[in-house]
């Protein structure tokens, strides 16, 4: 009898994945056999050290482009860009979550686990060149974060939070899985260069019912996971349940993660088409930057406030996806990594001035904060004007970069919608300057303590939404590298 | 398989009565079967076209869905519970602390 011979693949592609998947199980097993109830913090050290080693694996992979799993996933500088990306993300909420979780009564060591699983989602997301690795990575990635929204057991809102997230994820991914099953029978393959290679042969690839309806059921499912009107309904209340720092978390991290997928999926497997959803993203893109930038000026609670925009961050990145061009693309690379930085940041000073059960969270609780707290404040105003996009700051870049691709590729009205956009989303970003600064304190802050790991994530969250900003080719070059391959 | 369209005709009907009954019900484990609903049209479709084309990609992806789901289903239900252990209730009606 012939013995079953088995395949040789080559693990590099995947070594940080299985690294922090090992690191993930081991910490477990660690939380397990410890003393229950006690301090938990040294998993968070753990973690943030095992993220950082993964962050330098990651990186010595720079320059390489191997395929592996008979191209189901390839190392190359895109996904290598994204994978820091989640881990920069990762590392700083990990950093923010200790003290909080303390507070809230909820300090149960699953919590580093959970995250380190949900990085490992993403990075096959972005890693993955088979539809059927993106899926398994998105999914990876969304139960661990269902998990995370509703990880207050004992609070309602974050149980609401998780349940609406579970449904609705759950409903999207239903879509996108319709989706991918007839992009499956148009084409007869889940490869995505193979895609490539026979929609590229097909007369009339747009006049294929069954691939339009695929892409569009697929696009779908992903713009749920950015936070993309229409389907961006379950972003305030789940940002606003979630615990803070899953809910800075879940703001950076899965978003690029989205892309990312997304952005291999258009670009990579359906090039052909790109007259067909650039249209369509054109359309979403306006109408996600306006509802999120819109609702955003009538909201208290500043948890809502970043959600909503949060929903339009994802609105002015789409505007470089329409444009679909080098500087577009390298354009979101860049804003995904900056808009980690600055809104984990702005979340860190959130969880700082809030209360425990999350009391103390709505925009007037910032009031006098500048003269109580000056650091604190000024340090906050510097994530403000990143996210409003003023120079010098890496939002501001960020923001140029995906509107000249705009203009670069013709699409003059969607640049002007946005710059108009990003004009009014500087109301409400004031307003909480101006509390923090014009108004006089009803409180003394005297609860506020910035503990080391808060004041490392601080430092870095401030560099990281700064140095691009004043020196943009720290990150600008490499993620024009990154797209060169795709 | 000459017939590749009427399972295809019944995959579409499972999905859309899968649709249909998420937006409408109000019972939060009625709404996930639903999903489960679509989720096996999902797969039926994607072994309607592994047939009809040949190749094999089709039934594994079915495989990783069918994983996913149960995955799905254990960390759902938990959240479910969950909910209703400080509701005591599972309707979606209830689900209300937060305004859209």
């Amino acid at each position: 009898m012939d013995m079953l011979s088995i395949p040789v693949v080559n693990m590099t592609p995947i070594l940080p994945e299985i690294f922090l998947s090992v690191l993930a199980m081991a910490l477990l097993l660690i939380n397990v056999f410890a003393p229950s109830g006690g301090q938990k913090s040294y998993l968070a050290y753990i973690s943030f050290i095992g993220i950082v080693a993964t962050a330098v694996l990651v990186g010595s992979g720079w320059g390489n482009h191997i395929e592996s799993f008979n191209g189901s996933v390839v190392l190359d500088n895109f996904a290598t860009f994204f994978k820091i990306t989640f881990l920069v993300a990762a590392g700083l909420t990990v950093l923010i979550s200790d003290k909080y979780m303390e507070r809230e009564g909820c300090n149960h060591g699953e919590l580093y686990p959970l995250i380190l699983f949900a990085v490992v989602g993403m990075m096959l997301m972005a890693s993955g060149t088979d539809l059927m690795t993106i899926f398994l990575g998105l999914e990876v990635m969304s139960i661990t974060l269902y998990v995370l929204a509703g990880f207050n057991r004992a609070n309602k809102k974050s149980n609401e939070a998780g349940l609406k997230y579970f449904l609705l994820g759950a409903f999207s991914t239903g879509f996108m899985l319709y989706g991918m099953a007839l992009i499956y029978g148009a084409t007869g393959t889940t490869r995505l260069y193979k895609i490539a290679e026979i929609v590229g042969q097909m007369t009339q690839p747009s006049s294929n019912v069954l691939l339009l309806a695929g892409m569009l059921l697929t696009m779908t499912g992903f713009a749920f996971k950015i936070a993309a009107a229409p389907f961006h309904m379950w972003t305030p209340d789940v940002y606003e349940g979630a615990p803070t720092p899953m809910t800075a978390f879940m703001s950076a991290g899965p978003k690029a993660a989205g892309f990312a997928a997304l952005l291999r999926i258009f670009l990579v497997a359906l090039p052909t088409m790109q007259v067909e959803w650039s249209q369509v993203l054109w359309v979403m893109a306006v109408l996600t930057m306006t509802v999120g930038n819109i609702t955003a000026l009538r909201q208290d609670n500043i948890k809502r406030v970043l959600a909503y925009s949060s929903i339009a961050h994802a609105g002015y990145a789409l505007v470089g996806f329409a444009a679909g061009n080098g500087t577009g693309i390298a354009g979101i690379l860049f804003y995904m990594l900056s808009y980690a930085f600055m809104n984990i940041g702005a979340f860190a000073i959130i969880i700082l001035v809030a209360k425990k059960g999350e009391s103390n969270g709505n925009v007037m609780d910032f009031a006098g904060l500048a003269s109580k707290r000056p650091i604190l404040a000024v340090v906050m105003t510097i994530f403000l004007f990143s996210l409003a996009g003023m120079p010098p700051t890496a939002g501001f870049i960020g923001k140029f970069y995906l509107f000249s691709g705009a203009v670069q590729q013709g699409y003059i009205w969607l640049a002007v919608i946005g710059v108009l956009n990003s004009a009014a989303s500087v109301y409400y970003y004031l307003r909480i300057m101006v509390y923090m600064y014009m108004k006089e304190p009803t409180e003394e802050f005297e609860w506020v303590q910035v503990t080391a790991p808060v004041a490392l994530a601080l430092v870095i969250s401030v560099a990281g939404s700064l140095i691009p900003g004043i020196v943009p080719s720290v990150i600008l070059e490499y993620a024009q590298m990154a797209i060169k391959l795709l | 398989m000459e017939n590749l369209n009427s399972y295809l005709i019944v995959s579409a009907v499972l999905f859309s009565i899968g649709t249909i009954g998420v937006l409408t019900r109000k019972n939060a484990i009625v709404i996930f079967m639903c999903i489960e609903l679509m989720l096996n049209a999902v797969n039926l479709t994607f072994v309607a076209f592994s047939r009809y084309l040949g190749n094999l990609d089709g039934q594994i992806f079915v495989f990783f869905i069918m994983t996913v789901a149960a995955a799905e289903a254990a960390v759902g239900l938990a959240l479910i519970i969950a909910f209703f252990n400080n509701k005591d209730s599972i309707d979606v009606t209830d689900v209300n602390l937060m305004k859209w």
